[in-house]
């Protein structure tokens, strides 16, 4: 008795077409309260069709009991009580729209010196980085800050957004002499690729409209960016890595002898006949099936989530990584990494933690701290001995169980991982792996 | 066997399901006693079809908790019951009236039944030893639950506590708790009203028949459509209507306002959706109404 009878409406068919065909776009903000980040996402939202009518309406009559000119679009997005009442954004909140090629995923990240562990939490699963800065203002230590935290974190898509360009009488000036000192500051950086826009979120000109105050810029509008950012070729299809998450075993009498490996590709393609190993015990086999749900497929690549069979009956099991025999991370308990510490009491030399790796979790024990680094300076501290909260430094662990781990810089899955307070149960810092040995 | 991907490329709906199966898989794998909370709405079927085919051909690793507020509708539970045959799952009912008389709840007269959910909710998990609940929420659903994890930590007392969440990093989720403590486990975090529908859609899943158009007698009360029954009777000046509606939530009967519409398939619903004007919880969820905050109030207090 399926009640879903199908179909008379073909422009519901082509909305749903496009829904099930967009491709997805996620990105973080930063910026600090006064940047007007929040006006901006409002205004992505509103000119994108993306807010309804009874949210606006709340916002324009809170606007208007504050005595405010214009409607404050920052009000949509600030949710908890105490934000609305401090007026600014102490969480991460993530949003979104949609435009017909793309839907977008915005993790809407705080600016304040003490809520970097947002920033580095909202970058660490974007495809870009939208970094606001003030006109008037320039750039700041808090927007070096903001790219360089995107950097570290290897988001390969920048954008520099100047906003406010119209209390600077739309000058060009102001425009190139900060796009001039923020590609100079880059140059340190690993910054991909880079787009500057000059815009004004309040009154929406270069967001989704081209604006006509700026007829001396060529580049392309934020949306226009946004929507066109080119990001499928961000992912690894080299570099075959499978972390087995769950083995499915239906103990049925339809399923017998059904045996799969679950997991979420994290690099590379696997295809039935590819010969496979299996790691940390080194054991070899071949792909005999790939699996999504009931189908079987040709191929599995990032991001799916599959079944794997195997032809040979080996020992599998959760946090075992599935490689090439030639294309293998090293299993390491020797981890040298950058860490970014999130709680208050400071990580320490010889402190123990829980640190969790793709599907793999064990303990840690910090070795040494190489140095902190100074997110605005860039300078290392190797004096430091101690990392505070959210301090950024360069670490070295030894794991209870090796790791099958690659560098950060070559794959955002196999190299991150998280460390837990044991005693809380706190995730109190987040690693990016230089290397494993 | 499916062609070969030439471009290597997954849409958003497909990297969503990806996703929300991985979150599935790993709740499974890392604690000991999951439980899918089922309201028996259509987010709750789509996390069924995500845990269905997260674990396939194994039936699934967890059971199903239905808060049974003794005023659902009667579609609604005819397709949970549909739904649970076909897999071959395993259900826990907790029943308001039950939770009043074990002290769970009182009812004053003047909580409205979902209200009273949360105590019933609260100790159906604690009595069960449940250690991670799924539940069906969104981020686009609504201002608080913007900024809320895929596993949200809830104390002994059940309470989220929004200042002070952990950090969730990359697809690394923390399942810590402490005894007593227990995780809600959102799935659908990143899905919106339209890849829902399209999703249903595209899957051709099983969902109540209210949520398609058809005839009903309904009143207009506070600006809601309410369909007439035991509960809800015309009183003062208001008149008893047939129209032609649907029901875009189907929360308790007494609450659940519906909407007029001619959309009686997924197309025209979607169709519907994408030129909607007023988000779904502000049209029809009497609970919401009451204040801004509504929201925030109810899920510090452990509402789903």
């Amino acid at each position: 008795m399926a009640s879903t009878p199908q179909t008379q409406s073909s422009a519901g068919e082509e909305a749903a077409a496009v829904t099930e065909n967009a491709d997805l776009l996620r990105f973080a903000t930063a910026g600090s309260v006064d940047d007007g980040k929040s006006t901006l996402i409002g205004r992505l939202l509103l000119d994108s069709k993306s807010i309804f009518e009874d949210q606006l309406e709340a916002v324009e009559s809170t606007s208007q009991s504050k005595g405010y000119d214009y409607t404050d679009l920052a009000l949509l997005t600030d949710g908890l009580r105490s934000e609305r009442e401090q007026g600014i954004t102490i969480d991460v909140a993530y949003r979104y729209f949609a435009t017909p090629n793309r839907k977008f995923i915005i993790a809407d990240t705080p600016g304040h010196i003490q809520y970097t562990r947002n920033m580095v939490t909202g970058a660490s699963t974007a495809d870009l980085g939208l970094v606001l800065v003030d006109a008037r203002q320039g750039l700041t230590e808090q927007s070096r800050r903001h790219a360089v935290l995107l950097s570290l974190l290897r988001v390969p898509h920048l954008v520099l957004a100047i906003n406010k360009m119209d209390l600077v009488d739309w000058s060009e000036e102001v425009y190139e002499k900060i796009h001039r000192e923020f590609t100079q500051f880059a140059t340190k950086l690993n910054i991909p690729d880079l787009e500057v826009i000059p815009i004004s979120a309040l009154q929406g000109d270069n967001v989704v409209n081209r604006s006509e105050n700026t007829p001396w810029y060529s580049g392309p509008t934020l949306m226009h960016h946004l929507e066109h950012v080119h990001v499928a070729s961000d992912r690894d299809l080299v570099d075959t890595r499978f972390p087995v998450q769950y083995v499915i075993r239906p103990k049925s009498d339809q399923y017998h002898d059904f045996r799969g490996y679950a997991g979420q590709v994290a690099g590379g393609v696997l295809k039935k006949g590819d010969e496979v190993v299996v790691l940390p015990s080194g054991m070899t086999s071949t792909i005999s099936k790939v699996e999504l749900f009931d189908t079987e497929i040709a191929e599995a690549f990032p991001p799916m989530s599959v079944t794997i069979h195997l032809e040979d009956d080996v020992d599998v099991s959760r946090g075992d990584m599935i490689a090439r025999p030639k294309n293998a991370p090293k299993p390491s308990q020797d981890i040298d990494a950058m860490i970014c510490w999130m709680t208050n009491e400071p990580l320490k030399p010889r402190q123990k933690l829980a640190i969790k790796h793709t599907t793999r979790t064990g303990r840690a024990m910090v070795k040494d701290i190489q140095y902190r680094l100074d997110v605005n300076s860039l300078h290392r501290d190797q004096e430091a001995g101690e990392l505070g909260l959210n301090e950024i430094g360069r670490v070295q662990l030894r794991t209870t169980v090796p790791l099958l781990c690659d560098p950060y810089s070559k794959n955002r899955t196999t190299g991150s991982f998280i460390l837990i307070d044991e005693a809380t149960g706190v995730t109190v810092g987040a690693g990016m792996i230089n290397s494993g040995s | 066997m499916t062609n070969t991907h030439v471009d290597y490329q997954l849409s958003q709906l497909d990297q969503l399901e990806a996703e929300s199966i991985h979150i599935f898989r790993e709740v499974a794998a890392e604690f000991e006693k999951p439980v899918l909370m089922f309201s028996g709405g259509k987010d709750s079927i789509v996390m069924l079809r995500l845990a269905e085919k997260a674990f396939f051909p194994a039936k699934l690793p967890f059971p199903l908790l239905q808060v049974d507020t003794g005023l659902d509708f009667d579609e609604v539970l005819s397709t949970r019951d549909s739904w649970v045959e076909r897999l071959g799952a395993r259900m826990v009912i907790a029943t308001i009236d039950e939770a009043i008389k074990a002290g769970h709840v009182v009812d004053d007269g003047k909580t409205s039944r979902n209200r009273m959910q949360i105590g019933t909710l609260l100790g159906a998990i604690e009595e069960n030893g449940f250690t991670a609940a799924f539940g069906g929420g969104r981020r686009d659903e609504e201002k608080a639950r913007a900024k809320e994890r895929v596993y949200s930590h809830r104390d002994d007392f059940g309470q989220w506590d929004p200042k002070n969440q952990r950090p969730e990093l990359w697809s690394l989720y923390n399942g810590r708790i402490h005894a007593g403590e227990h995780m809600r486990i959102f799935p659908l975090s990143n899905w919106t009203e339209l890849d829902i529908w399209s999703y249903i859609h595209r899957e051709q899943i099983e969902i109540p028949s209210i949520y398609f158009a058809h005839e009903r007698e309904v009143i207009e009360r506070d600006g809601m459509l309410l369909s007439v029954g035991p509960e809800i009777q015309p009183k003062g000046g208001e008149k008893v209507e047939t129209r032609m509606v649907r029901f875009r939530t189907v929360g308790d009967r007494t609450q659940t306002g519906c909407v007029e519409s001619e959309a009686t398939d997924t197309a025209s619903i979607i169709e519907e959706i994408a030129v909607a004007r007023v988000t779904e919880r502000g049209a029809t969820r009497g609970d919401d109404r009451f204040s801004e905050a509504a929201m925030e109030d109810r899920k510090k207090e452990g509402y789903f």
